[in-house]
């Protein structure tokens, strides 16, 4: 019953070097254990799906590789957490330049309130870029990226708020591309869209995670066994929120779980 | 059911609605009498000479330039030291500060600020401002009396209007690697400046209303020309409007209503100005 997480882990991160690696990861919500002792290496340039039933503690994982979590009063990590093998929990680190390494897609579209130009430029203008000329430049690259262009390159002046849900999302990717992430953390990125809106999403996932390090939280597992190369199962367990049961290349667990919770839960018996 | 039959439930209903639109109407009677009898009674009064001249005779011939003046004037310095002062504190309480005595203990405090009797504002002022600071009876002790005052507004308003930016909207700017200050400046404070405006506006228009507390700092009931200076006394239109209502005798009518005429005049187009902004502000924001 008992898996052998060290055991997974290698075989993850067989063919790919690790990008991010938790080690012996505990969250704490004041007294409340949000995830407990995880370990396990995400490998570079692939996508791996982080799953589970709701309140497992899928988000608060995916939070604490851009400290997100910081921003809760009360949270607290043991353990360590590494970006290339860098500890970013370590005091010296600058949390705002992890951030940019490390970026985020959140659940629900939140473009800001501004043109689709300025949104994609926000984040290269808080790190110095004014040049228009450059910016201009990256904002092009950006969209392309997040396979948007075409549909906004005549409307760029315009607010961002008034694309579609799964264009607001794309648009979110964008402003991530643009200040050059090496990571991109998704949180349920799809939950708010439409299954064609969706299906666009996935496809550019699959087309980044040539050049970028995918985190993916979802819910849906047909997504998780569709996009992902690795995948994590976290599992709430009576009271304890946080437990991961399983990790390991995608085909693998949701072909031949080794665990009986995972099993059961891809099999939809619970969750 | 029968045609010309009201069940109970839609006797209830109708009976329900009367009340409430009644409710209604009795609330805005009262200002709607106020606004007709002020204009009624005062359009006699305004000319361009009641407007661009100082008083004579004890304020029953002239006009009222002074006092208009005196009140732009005290608007003004009211608000440049209350607005900036009242944002900085809003943002610090709102994106800064963590949920401890000291915070909490801040938050009562500008709660109660709100309740202190206008006139301890005056003696306040008098004490620190005129007396400590030997500003004087002058423009500067008034307005910075008034500040003090407005304060608890404009911090209150900020807060809110902070606040009231989506947290999403943080988030995301965080994610792309901005800083605190940087999500601030350019994403919530552009998002909370309509509501903060509003608050600030609602604040002058106070500051302009207030009679008591520049009673003892600096207003003037008569003088001849305008102050030159944030040193000089100054006329104000409530304080004008207290003195020649209770203490000239002989008074014309008109005069005393011109001069709330005024006022009413100075502290809604004030209103106005501000929901214009506010409006501009918002369409700005969704046709961008």
């Amino acid at each position: 019953m008992k898996m052998n997480s060290e055991l997974l882990n290698k075989n993850a991160a067989v063919n790919k070097s690790v990008k991010l690696s938790t080690k012996g990861v505990n969250l704490y919500y004041g007294n409340f254990q949000a995830l407990r002792n995880i370990t396990l290496d995400i490998p570079q340039c692939a996508i791996t799906a982080v799953i589970g039933p709701s309140g497992c503690g899928k988000s608060s994982f995916l939070r604490i590789f851009n400290r997100m979590n910081d921003l809760i009063t009360g949270a607290r990590v043991e353990g360590q957490v590494e970006l290339a093998g860098i500890n970013i929990y370590d005091r010296s680190i600058d949390v705002v330049e992890l951030r940019k390494r490390v970026g985020m897609v959140f659940q629900k579209p939140n473009p800001f309130p501004m043109s689709v130009f300025e949104n994609v430029a926000f984040g290269p203008k808080r790190h110095g870029k004014n040049n228009v000329g450059e910016l201009e430049d990256i904002i092009e690259r950006s969209l392309h990226q997040a396979a948007l262009w075409d549909e906004v390159k005549d409307k760029l002046g315009q607010s961002a708020l008034s694309l579609s849900g799964g264009q607001q999302q794309r648009l979110c990717i964008a402003r991530v591309l643009a200040v050059e992430p090496e990571v991109i953390l998704m949180d349920e990125p799809c939950s708010a869209l439409d299954p064609v809106a969706t299906l666009k999403i996935e496809d550019l996932m699959r087309s980044l995670a040539e050049n970028y390090t995918i985190v993916i939280v979802t819910h849906n597992m047909q997504q998780a066994a569709r996009v992902s190369d690795t995948a994590a199962f976290l599992m709430m367990e009576e009271d304890r929120a946080g437990v991961l049961v399983e990790y390991g290349p995608t085909s693998e667990l949701f072909t031949n779980p080794k665990d009986k919770r995972t099993e059961d839960y891809i099999t939809g018996r619970f969750g | 059911m029968r045609a010309g039959v009201i069940s109970k439930r839609q006797l209830s209903q109708r009976t329900a609605f009367s009340l409430l639109i009644t409710a209604t109407i009795i609330v805005i009677l009262p200002v709607l009498a106020i606004v007709i009898q002020i204009i009624v009674s005062g359009a006699d009064a305004i000319s361009l000479e009641f407007l661009t001249e100082a008083p004579s005779q004890a304020g029953k011939a002239g006009g009222i330039l002074p006092a208009i003046v005196g009140t732009f004037y005290l608007m003004l310095g009211t608000i440049i030291v209350a607005l900036p002062l009242g944002v900085m504190a809003g943002i610090y309480l709102t994106e800064y500060a963590r949920d401890n005595w000291f915070t909490r203990s801040i938050n009562l405090a500008i709660v109660n600020l709100a309740g202190v009797p206008s006139i301890v504002y005056g003696l306040f002022g008098l004490g620190v401002f005129v007396l400590l600071f030997h500003f004087g009876m002058s423009l500067l002790s008034a307005s910075l009396t008034l500040a003090c005052q407005a304060l608890a507004m404009t911090v209150t308003t900020s807060r809110e209007a902070i606040l009231a930016v989506p947290r999403e909207y943080r988030e995301g700017s965080l994610a792309v690697g901005a800083t605190r200050w940087q999500t601030i400046r350019h994403l919530v404070l552009p998002q909370a400046l309509p509501g903060i405006i509003t608050g600030a506006v609602l604040a002058m228009s106070r500051a302009a209303g207030e009679t008591a507390p520049i009673l003892v700092v600096g207003a003037a009931f008569l003088l001849p020309g305008l102050p030159q200076s944030p040193f000089d006394q100054f006329m104000a239109l409530p304080y004008h409007l207290y003195t020649v209502a209770a203490h000239i005798p002989g008074m014309a009518r008109s005069t005393m209503w011109g001069v709330a005429l005024v006022l009413l005049v100075v502290v809604l187009s004030f209103n106005v100005l501000a929901t214009v902004i506010r409006l501009r502000a918002r369409q700005r924001r969704y046709s961008s």
